[in-house]
């Protein structure tokens, strides 16, 4: 038997037939939808007259377009409620499991997935939004697939896929202070540049990446669809089977030892083939930020931005472009520049470590007057620990608020909007333009450079706080 | 479900001469609360093409009437970003056939083929080459030929080969699509579960 890749293995055991010249049939163990990207997929399998082929197999939650406030009234937005309607009717019509917006289990469907031990290591998984690489934090195959191939698994079990390519990222050495796994992903991919990852599916390995908590390596794999690559993953180990022992979907007893056996080998062989290595060290990487419109457009928050004068042509357009939008001048710095906003929050960085990571940085001290601050729980789960831990209390004698679960500033598909021309510090994973609401300005960092941020109302090295 | 059959086009071109469009950019997050597959083409590159009073703003390639055309050209990275297939159903609605860049987003690149509309990855040289006859005469066409996968700028028949998927190949030219093909499998999968 010839060495194999962890991604090798579990793609491998999940191809029902190769087309000839063409994708696998890829079978697919688990598959979560949400609001926006599956409306048009039931409305596909009505007209063919089918039924969702494998209803346990899929889970349900409402996220993008949610309200962070009042959850509990009528949604006003009559097409984001119309969404979230249809959704639970064809839910309902079609036997698949469900977290409406009350439920105790509701939130962002990557956050939920992991909490709720639907993701599993050695599965291969699917949902209509490209952040579905978060769950390759678990040893598993996880992407992010259009509404066509939604309509596909929910009629069939089975994707068709054609197998991307393998790159391994090694990340070896200590984190320096300040630094995040954040910082990790934002780094690489200004390296990489937000097409380097094309093609690929990554595998992060190393001591600078196993030392991680697994909420740490899910904002990695997360990212990874910024470099532009189909998924990341990592391969699980004792701390992978700490965070999923016990939780509702994992396996129990007897099942769970012959689970946790057959994990263990879930590892690249010694001796296995990628196409592309890249070697990072971990005392390179200092708090980063983004100063651009694509997550590629990222530095040390200290360092001195581009001034362009390398580039030619369409790249120098594009870059001025960039900078126009953002109304920065190039060669400028970031520090010290002014944030009207600080958003917490999303699929990225919107789990309980990293509202504790930010609880922990403002505590004992005061939020700056002019920013305002949306700290958005990415569940009701975590919501819960959030009070549970005390951390509502914490936040709030520093000046903050917990808000409530979803998308939200993320994508701005509420009313979560950042408004035209202003600033924004955001935890969570692109800074296109006008991602955040038309106009909007969007500068990616981790939880504790958010943290920095709102403490002091512009751009801040969070190491000179600490 | 079956789509139009695509053979060959035979058109100018719109050309969009930036890197990194991404599908945020395609469609805004904001117009994606419809629950069907119709009428995105309406707010294709919206916040590009208008401004916030909703006029148009001239300076942008679909709203000058000099270019028309059923062939997006665009630059490299075209379509990264969000996985939203309602980039793919904004530009086909928009009434586009073919995109061209130099690089296409994976995802993106799924979402188009599962649509009827042709991703034509060439290169950056061709690209460029590509920009320039439009920019000489707003009127060039070029000829994309599915069966032969070529490219032609017309007015230099200067011509490139692309790539694609074979199966993908003969879905587009026949019209039927994936889950046609996925339901002629069910034994296969439900063999393979057992196994599993
Ligand atoms: S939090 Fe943002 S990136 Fe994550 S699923 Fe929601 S919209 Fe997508």
């Amino acid at each position: 038997m010839s060495n194999k890749t962890l991604f090798d293995k579990i793609w491998d055991s999940h191809v029902v037939a190769e087309v000839e010249g063409g994708p696998s049939v890829l079978y697919i163990d688990r598959h979560l939808i949400h609001e926006v990207t599956s409306p048009q997929a039931f409305a596909g399998l009505d007209k063919r007259g089918i039924k969702v082929a494998r209803p346990k197999q899929t889970f349900a939650t409402p996220d993008h377009n949610v309200p962070t406030k009042d959850q509990h009234l009528t949604i006003r937005d009559a097409l984001s409620r119309s969404q979230i309607e249809k959704l639970t009717e064809n839910c309902n019509r079609h036997g698949v499991t469900l977290y409406g917006l009350n439920h105790p289990w509701q939130g962002v469907v990557h956050v939920v997935g992991p909490e709720l031990g639907i993701t599993l290591p050695g599965m291969t998984m699917v949902c209509g939004d490209s952040h579905t690489s978060t769950h390759g934090a678990f040893g598993s195959v996880a992407f992010g697939v259009g509404t066509s191939e939604v309509e596909m698994v929910l009629a069939t079990q089975c994707i068709m896929q054609p197998k991307p390519k393998k790159m391994l990222i090694e990340i070896n050495g200590k984190l320096g202070k300040g630094v995040t796994s954040k910082d990790i992903v934002l780094y690489i991919i200004s390296k990489i540049t937000a097409s380097g990852g094309t093609g690929y599916f990554i595998e992060y390995s190393g001591s600078a990446i196993s030392n991680l908590s697994m909420e740490s390596r899910m904002t990695i794999c997360n990212m990874s669809i910024e470099s532009g690559a189909r998924g990341g993953l990592i391969a699980p180990d004792d701390i992978t089977f700490n965070y999923v022992k016990g939780r509702e979907f994992a396996p129990k007893g007897a099942e769970w030892d012959k689970a946790v056996a057959n994990w263990k080998t879930l590892k690249t062989d010694e001796g296995a083939v990628f196409d592309k290595v890249i070697r990072f060290e971990a005392e390179d990487i200092e708090p980063m930020i983004t100063y651009g419109t694509n997550p590629g457009m990222g530095c040390k928050i200290n360092a001195v931005l581009p001034d362009g004068s390398e580039l030619t042509d369409n790249d120098k357009n594009t870059f001025l472009k960039s900078f126009t939008y953002m109304g920065i001048e190039p060669g400028t710095k970031m520090l010290g520049r002014k944030v009207d906003y600080v958003f917490v929050g999303s699929c990225t960085n919107g789990r309980i470590e990293d509202f504790r990571a930010f609880t922990e940085f403002v505590k004992g001290r005061k939020k700056a007057k002019d920013v305002i601050v949306w700290l958005v729980p990415g569940s009701k789960q975590v919501e819960k620990q959030c009070q549970q831990e005390g951390i509502v209390k914490l936040l709030a004698d520093s000046g903050f608020e917990l808000r409530q679960p979803g998308c939200s500033a993320c994508l701005a598909m509420n009313d979560d909007k950042i408004p035209e021309g202003k600033y924004a510090v955001a935890t969570s994973n692109r800074n296109f333009e006008g991602r955040q609401g038309p106009g909007s300005r969007t500068f990616l960092a981790s939880p504790i450079t958010a943290a920095a941020a709102a403490l002091t109302g512009v751009i801040t090295d969070p190491r000179e706080l600490m | 479900m079956t789509t139009e059959k695509f053979v060959t086009i035979e058109s100018s071109a719109i050309p969009l001469a930036i890197e990194n469009v991404d599908t945020d950019q395609i469609i805004p997050a904001r117009f994606l609360k419809a629950t069907t597959r119709d009428g995105f083409g309406e707010n294709l590159f919206r916040d590009w093409r208008y401004d916030k009073n909703n006029k148009k703003i001239d300076s942008f390639v679909l709203n000058k009437p000099i270019y028309a055309g059923k062939i997006l050209v665009g630059g490299k990275n075209f379509g990264s970003g969000s996985s939203r297939e309602h980039a793919a159903w904004a530009i086909a609605d928009y009434g586009f056939k073919v995109v061209v860049s130099s690089f296409f987003a994976d995802i993106f690149k799924n979402n188009t083929l599962n649509n009827g509309l042709l991703p034509v990855q060439v290169t950056e040289d061709f690209l460029k080459k590509i920009f320039q006859a439009i920019d000489k005469d707003a009127h060039t066409k070029l000829h994309v030929d599915l069966v032969n996968q070529t490219i032609t700028i017309l007015a230099t028949s200067e011509s490139e080969k692309f790539d694609i998927n074979p199966y993908k190949k003969t879905c587009l030219i026949n019209g039927y699509d994936d889950i046609d093909y996925l339901f002629n499998m069910k034994d296969k999968i439900e063999a393979f579960e057992k196994r599993a």
